[in-house]
């Protein structure tokens, strides 16, 4: 072995010392890949609804203007639950571990509330699931981004539940649970935004 | 290097001997074989229903099992053909037992979500066969257009539905796997561009799988919506719109066919220098041209959709830019001729898979091209001119490559050799067999013979039943290939670590390899086809040395 080849082999040595370490950054890759996946299914059905609403225009009578105080609540909800996660995210990081289960619980409530308003939307709507191509679209497409938001809420509960100190195994050293929910959370609340503009404002 | 999981505890974890391939193993090459062993026996189930239809269409009348068993058995050999036997070998099966090696990585990024990949596929499989035996299955062939496929007996549908999605949820799981491995985990001092080409076909393919499977599922969950809530999205009587449900399902399936015919691509690009002793030629436009495929196949899904309605602008747009495929795919076929080109060519089974593959994908690839233009498409369209396409791509194409990584891998995996005389015996017949079966299905559809039908004109019954005699042969070439596997696992000759003298990484260990893949150090490979220059042999001794070298250590 010559002593060019030596010296990578130690240096690889090295490196590989450090990704063992930082072994959690493949995990975020995934997950990344994985909300790209996720992400597309959202892109199929926005494309089927824009499809749908060029090509298949209802009669006029049919048409039914969605009420915007609910929605635009929930769009609130959302947002502000994003920047309560980061700050949990903060908090866990500066080994504040209360604050940090503090900011989770009002995330996971602010999360169980949209869906609590989203429900009351559904209860107060006009139209059924059946009832024509749009309220289909519009059930389909919500429902699969509360079915989302359930599971994120799920997460935090769960993420909430082991970042109990002493006793939960996420701690600022062992943060990636807490950091692949939030980004997870963050990607919900993304495509809500687009969820929003697509079916309630155009 | 990067260990995901300390070696002592996984080694002693896991069970030995052959039954480990029936446990939820996570060594990246127990996974690939289970791929392989598992997606080879649906080939088998698929290769019997392709049997009835052939029977069937001996003679022009529906005599040999009725109308509706017939599209049951049409369905269900298109989509375990694709869904459990393609996509699940030349990915799952090779990309599992090689990618690692040519990273330099000990396993994959993510050796739990792998195992749970494969572990989706049989109950998937299962539940999708089980259908015909209890309620029926699908009726509405593998695309499963509405209206027919929500007018169709609704159980076998959504079956067939639940299982496309596990089989697709896999294909996801499988596709960031790879990503992660080949982007994340490269052993120190590899670039992206010393990688072999095989890598490069699997990150193509499963950049493909993430951004165009999601919408495939996407869109089935809609269409179990209009099945089991009567909803109206696919369906016009209720308002829907079917054509939707076309461009949707097309955007997962034209792609489906890179993610068939792209990493057999990469598998071709690493047999043919290994046995032409000589370089790959033309590395980097090989690399571009999967690039550029990835690319074009997500911006062509229309050209299924010419008969559909599809308004002049659109038809215009999809016939320029499936024509322009033609270019990064000509590239990549001149290549490969260009490597064999003046080469040492040892003519084993490996080899003239390969090659049969260089000439079934011309042909394959020029009706393709034919295909795209709307004059043309409008003709043929669902006639069995289209039938035959598709199968010199994916039969002529893939197939055959699957049986070349076999004969070429077999040795690494088991350390035994093939039997080359069967090898061939097993070739010739499947070339003939396979273009007897195919090629006269061009000029049935030509003349306007529709497929999936049962029944036909009998003006067609003569070459139709040259290409049931084709497809007997196809069937008969199976016997020698899994005798020779057979009676080569137990009596083959000892391959030893290197029998064809590779330079990539997997044939730089023992045969098979041990358990994380290397004793010591991975190698670093930085030409894996520096093959017929001066040093290459001395190369290859220093590297064996090494090799054997830490083995002793
Ligand atoms: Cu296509």
């Amino acid at each position: 072995m010559t002593t060019s080849t030596k010296k990578i082999e130690e240096s690889a040595s090295l490196q590989a010392v450090h990704e063992e370490e930082t072994h959690g950054d493949h995990r975020l890759f995934g997950l990344i890949a994985f909300l790209i996946a996720d992400g597309m299914t959202f892109a199929g059905f926005f494309a089927a609804y824009l499809t749908f609403k060029a090509v298949n225009p209802l009669a006029p009578e049919a048409i039914y203007e969605l009420e915007l105080p609910l929605p635009t609540i929930n769009t609130i909800l959302l947002l502000l639950s994003s920047a309560t996660f980061h700050r949990a995210g903060k908090a866990l990081k500066t080994n504040q571990a209360g604050l940090c289960q503090r900011w989770l619980l009002i995330t996971a409530s602010l999360g169980l509330a949209f869906l609590g308003s989203q429900m009351i939307e559904y209860f107060t709507l006009p139209f059924g699931l059946t009832d024509n191509l749009y309220a289909s679209t519009f059930y389909a497409l919500t429902g699969f981004h509360g079915l989302h938001v359930t599971l994120g809420t799920i997460m935090i509960l769960i993420v909430w539940w082991q970042s109990r100190s002493p006793g939960g195994r996420i701690t600022s050293k062992n943060d990636f649970p807490l950091e692949a929910a939030e980004l997870y959370w963050h990607f919900v609340d993304g495509i809500w935004v687009v969820l929003f503009i697509i079916l309630y404002l155009l | 290097m990067t260990i995901s999981i300390p070696p002592t505890d996984k080694v002693s974890l896991q069970p030995k001997g052959l039954l480990r391939y029936l446990s939820f193993s996570l060594d990246h090459k127990v996974i690939g074989i289970q791929y392989l062993v598992c997606g080879f026996l649906f080939y088998l189930i698929g290769g019997l229903l392709a049997s009835a239809i052939r029977i069937e269409l001996t003679s022009p009348m529906s005599d040999f099992m009725a109308r509706d068993v017939y599209n049951q058995v049409l369905t269900l050999h298109g989509t375990i053909m694709i869904f459990l036997w393609i996509v699940p070998v030349v990915n799952g099966a090779f990309g599992n037992y090689l990618i690692p090696f040519y990273v330099g990585a000990r396993d994959m990024a993510f050796p739990r979500l792998n195992a749970v990949a494969f572990w989706l596929i049989p109950p998937a499989g299962l539940m999708l066969i089980s259908s015909y035996f209890i309620t029926g299955a699908a009726q509405s062939g593998w695309t499963a257009y509405p209206p027919l496929s929500i007018t169709s007996p609704a159980t076998g549908q959504i079956i067939w539905i639940l299982s496309v999605l596990l089989l697709g949820g896999s294909s996801i799981f499988g596709g960031i796997n790879f990503i992660a491995t080949i982007l994340k985990l490269r052993r120190p001092g590899l670039k992206l561009m010393q990688l072999p080409m095989y890598c490069w076909a699997m990150l193509g393919t499963s950049i493909l799988v993430v951004l165009s499977t999601p919408v495939l599922a996407g869109t089935l969950i809609l269409l179990s919506f209009d099945i089991v809530a009567h909803t109206g999205f696919f369906n016009p009587a209720l308002g829907g719109n079917v054509i939707v449900y076309q461009h949707l399902f097309w955007f997962y399936s034209h792609p489906a066919v890179y993610i068939m015919v792209l990493p057999a691509f990469g598998l071709v690009s690493e047999i043919l220098p290994i046995h032409c002793r000589k370089p790959l030629f033309g590395y980097t436009t090989m690399v571009y041209s999967i690039m550029a495929i990835v690319v074009l196949g997500l911006m062509v899904w229309a050209h299924h959709m010419f008969t559909s309605g599809t308004p002049p602008w659109m038809r215009l747009f999809f016939t320029i830019a499936t024509a322009f495929i033609a270019v990064p795919t000509g590239i990549k076929f001149f290549n490969w001729v260009a490597t064999l080109w003046g080469g040492r060519i040892s003519l084993n089974s490996a080899v003239l898979f390969s090659c049969g593959f260089i000439i079934n994908f011309v042909l394959g690839g020029i009706t393709g091209v034919a295909l795209a233009q709307v004059p043309f498409d409008v003709h043929v369209h669902d006639t069995y001119f289209v039938v035959a396409h598709f199968h010199y791509v994916v039969y002529g194409g893939s197939v055959f490559v699957i049986f070349s990584s076999i004969y070429h891998w077999f040795p690494k995996a088991t350390g035994k050799m093939l039997n080359e005389n069967l090898g061939r015996i097993h070739f010739f017949i499947t070339f003939i067999g396979f273009n007897l079966c195919f090629a006269p299905q061009h000029w049935l559809g030509l003349n306007g013979m529709p497929r999936r039908v049962a029944e036909y004109d009998p003006q067609f019954t003569f070459v139709n039943q040259i290409s049931s005699f084709g497809a007997l042969l196809m069937a008969l070439s199976t016997l020698p290939f899994l005798w020779n596997i057979f009676h080569s696992s137990i009596k083959g000759q000892i391959a030893g670590d290197n029998p064809w003298e590779g330079l990539t990484p997997e044939w730089l260990t023992s045969s098979p390899p041990p358990v994380e893949n290397w004793i010591g150090e991975a190698p670093l490979v930085t030409e894996p086809y520096g093959y017929g220059q001066k040093d290459e042999l001395l190369e290859l001794e220093e590297r064996t040395e090494e090799v054997s070298e830490r083995a002793k250590e």
